[in-house]
């Protein structure tokens, strides 16, 4: 007779056997039983949340740190919804996460009993696969296919919803090496023909553009170092979305910064006017592309991508290549050396005129701002936290809105896996609990969570999280009391009727962070604020920093609505003469 | 004023609808009908008719026959979309007028009234191989095999012989001649 387990015990198993060392959860009556069997297993280490959606963000910003799958761990009902958010966001950017939930014993599912809800029904289109164990026997195999989906291919969010009496049921142990491998074809089906295609076009292409994304941070750090190598190897510009940041160095000459609706001025023109953009790990986003029946119109196109059903979606590609990034490029930069030795150099000046162009649209200077000697920029404050932080190594999260913008344009990443932002969903309140997981994910290193004050309030509470756990992140808030971007988007295209956008009534940011036990810092002038931002760096525990900017700064450059790449609004100057009219405003 | 201040673009140009059936091979478990629906009404997609029943009980195994309209573009997602569901094995794209598969879909009619009556419309339906599963001497139910439209047009006819009620299924397919779909 083999060894018999409860439902919890096998739980924590699989758990020990996928080598989780950290769950980010919140208890309730639904998951007592595996709470309950916490005590047995000394190496993994709860982490306490104030929010089921501190939960979710934390298990992100863990994931997206550290490449591992983040685990969340809620009770039933509100618990599960609560976590909603976190699973949309981790799906739309591509997060591995595992949610675990309690769910009523079985006996009363269906009959609307306490903390009862449909689970499985409403994180459907939020997971890519989830499952609601009716049988105990069915567990080991459910848990381990459970972190092969979520880690698998694209990576996304998985739930398992265990109804309470199968946490108290008994089964056998199935380890995961003897389980039966979930039907998923493989990763990679790209050949040889493919890659002499793209390298044609790179050949011929005297105009080419690499823009990259997501998922080259997502194919490992292996990825980032090859796709240096690549961009090195053919000499080619590149530019990456806002996921991308950090798997090119971004302050390397041949980077052209960010692309998209507040990419840089020689990022946009450079993908409209090209005649070879290769796409690797990217999904031609909405917020990138523009119009689309003006994108980057004279170019081939090529797309590298995992995942089949984001080519074609939104644009019509020459070349697909489904594989994982780093097999691709890998095969790419290997053809290219034994090919064409001399590809480096011939390139070179076959695309030395579009460098010219290039650099001409660099003098544009884009991410420009007029600077004040009285009071903080927004732009100014993030260029001084990246030059007082960038020798250390930095893990930055942001929330969303303009403070996220600024962040992107001016905190220069050098390595993946250090900038966690929420892009697909665009959830205010991720940067918080994120910065808390990534902390968790790596307790030496510096974690800045790039902030609004509107933001911050939304996920507030998971300071206190920071707290119980020593964890010192820094919460560095852009406070500029306004709904930045929604201000933005109502005095470019509601007539300046601010609906709504202004907080009246603010928290003192640094009482606030004394009563959570913390330490609060402000910067009122620009004068002072390098010698507040060092303080920062310098306390070993959590840190609110409510740094009072500009409020009626506004982020540019902007690609205004209805207009292609190449008509960016630039700055205050352009603005006056461009005025986004009729149609455009449906765009933003 | 602008017509819409949405934060998105405003559609581009939309290529033609074409009529799409979308075979589905998946596990039969709970919730896969649901996945498979949740996909097509969460993404936008249209299901005009649907069909599922398991097919191979040993390996456990439903097909779902999907008929759907949607631009090019759109079918081709529905495909890959759908080849993404972990319990999804297979699935097919046929376009409605390829004349290699064959598309059927059953009714049933009750139709009341006096044996005149039920003579004419079992006349109407002659053409399509009326099976009577039912006959009262004021009653009938008929069952018909037949493509959509014959459907409609039959049913449109029957109603002046007395048809009462109407009962249909989505459209099956398989493919003509020795070969199968993989």
């Amino acid at each position: 007779m083999p060894k018999l387990f409860t439902g919890a015990e096998i739980v924590f198993k699989c758990l020990e056997e996928q080598k989780v060392e950290h769950i980010f959860g919140y208890p309730g009556g639904a998951v007592l039983p595996i709470y309950d069997e916490l005590k047995n297993h000394s190496s993994i280490k709860h982490i306490l949340v104030r929010h089921e959606q501190g939960a979710g963000h934390a298990a992100e910003g863990y994931a997206r740190s550290s490449g591992k799958p983040g685990v969340v761990l809620v009770t039933s009902g509100p618990g599960a919804t609560n976590v909603v958010t976190a699973l949309t966001d981790a799906y739309m950017d591509s997060v591995p996460l595992v949610c675990i939930s309690g769910q009523v014993p079985t006996h009363l599912i269906g009959t609307d009993a306490f903390q009862e809800c449909d689970t499985t029904g409403i994180t459907r289109p939020c997971t890519k696969h989830n499952w609601l164990v009716k049988d105990i026997n069915d567990l080991p195999r459910i848990m381990h296919e459970a972190f092969e989906v979520a880690t698998t291919g694209r990576p996304g969010p998985v739930l398992v919803d265990i109804p309470k009496d199968i946490q108290f049921a008994k089964a056998k142990y199935i380890s995961a090496k003897k389980k039966k491998r979930v039907n998923t074809e493989s990763k990679n089906r790209f050949n040889q023909k493919d890659i002499d295609k793209l390298i044609e076009l790179m050949n011929k292409a005297s105009k080419p553009v690499f823009y990259t994304g997501g998922g080259v941070v997502n194919s490992g750090p292996k990825a980032s170092e090859l796709l240096r190598e690549l961009v090195s190897l053919t000499g080619f510009p590149i530019t990456s979305t806002l996921q991308g940041l950090g798997a090119y160095p971004g302050d390397d000459n041949q980077f052209l910064g960010m692309l998209g609706m507040h990419g840089t001025f020689e990022a946009n023109n450079a993908m409209h006017d090209c005649d070879l953009l290769i796409n690797i790990g990217a999904r031609f986003d909405d917020r990138i592309t523009g119009k689309i029946d003006e994108f980057s119109p004279k170019s081939k196109k090529v797309h590298i991508d995992i995942d089949p059903s984001s080519i074609n979606k939104i644009i019509k590609v020459d070349l697909a290549i489904v594989g994982d990034v780093a097999d691709v490029i890998r095969s790419t930069s290997k053809t290219l050396k034994n090919k064409n030795l001399n590809l480096q150099k011939s390139n070179k000046q076959k695309i030395s005129k579009w460098w010219q162009q290039i650099q001409k649209w660099r003098t544009k200077q884009s991410l420009n701002f007029i600077n004040s000697d009285k009071i903080i920029k927004p732009q100014y404050a993030v260029q001084r936290l990246y030059e007082l932080t960038k020798d250390q190594d930095t893990f930055i999260t942001t929330e969303v809105g303009q403070h996220q913008m600024w962040a992107a344009q001016h905190y220069k990443f050098n390595k993946p896996n250090r900038w966690m932002t929420s892009g697909g969903l665009g959830t205010m309140g991720y940067g918080l609990p994120a910065a808390v997981g990534v902390q968790v994910a790596h307790p030496k290193k510096l974690v800045v969570d790039i902030a609004g004050e509107a933001s911050i309030l939304m996920t507030m509470q998971e300071i206190s999280t920071a707290i119980q756990y020593n964890l010192p992140i820094k919460i560095f808030i852009l406070n500029n009391q306004y709904m930045g971007m929604v201000r933005q988007w109502q005095e470019l295209l509601h007539e300046k009727n601010y609906s709504e956008s202004y907080s009246k009534a603010l928290p003192d940011f640094v009482k606030l962070a004394e009563a959570y036990g913390c330490v609060g810092i402000r910067a009122e002038n620009p004068d002072e604020l390098d010698e507040k931002i060092e303080e920062m760096i310098s306390i070993d525990e959590p840190v609110i920093f409510d740094c009072r900017v500009d409020q009626t700064e506004n982020c540019f450059p902007m690609i205004p609505s209805g207009k292609p790449h190449n008509q960016m609004l630039l700055g205050p100057k352009d603005q006056e003469e461009n005025r986004i009219t009729g149609k455009g405003k449906a765009l933003v | 004023m602008p017509k819409s201040k949405s934060a998105y673009s405003t559609p581009s140009k939309i290529s033609k609808l074409e009529n799409h059936i979308i075979v589905v091979w998946v596990d039969n478990e709970a919730s896969v009908l649901s996945r498979v629906v949740g996909l097509f009404s969460g993404r936008g997609y249209n299901i005009e008719s649907l069909a599922v029943a398991e097919v191979d009980q040993k390996n456990n195994l439903s097909r779902i026959t999907i008929v759907t309209t949607g631009t090019p573009e759109v079918i081709e997602q529905i495909v890959l979309q759908l080849k993404k569901l972990v319990p999804v094995h297979k699935v097919g794209n046929f376009k409605r007028d390829d004349k290699n598969v064959i598309f059927k879909e059953m009714a049933l009619f009750k139709i009341v009234g006096n044996s005149s009556k039920i003579k004419n419309a079992l006349n109407a339906c002659k053409k399509n191989n009326p099976v009577i599963l039912d006959q009262t001497n004021k009653s009938v139910v008929i069952q018909i095999t037949a493509l959509r439209r014959e459907i409609d047009k039959m049913a449109k006819n029957l109603i002046s012989f007395g048809l009462i009620s109407v009962s249909r299924t989505g459209a099956v397919a398989m493919t003509r001649g020795a070969e199968i779909f993989n």
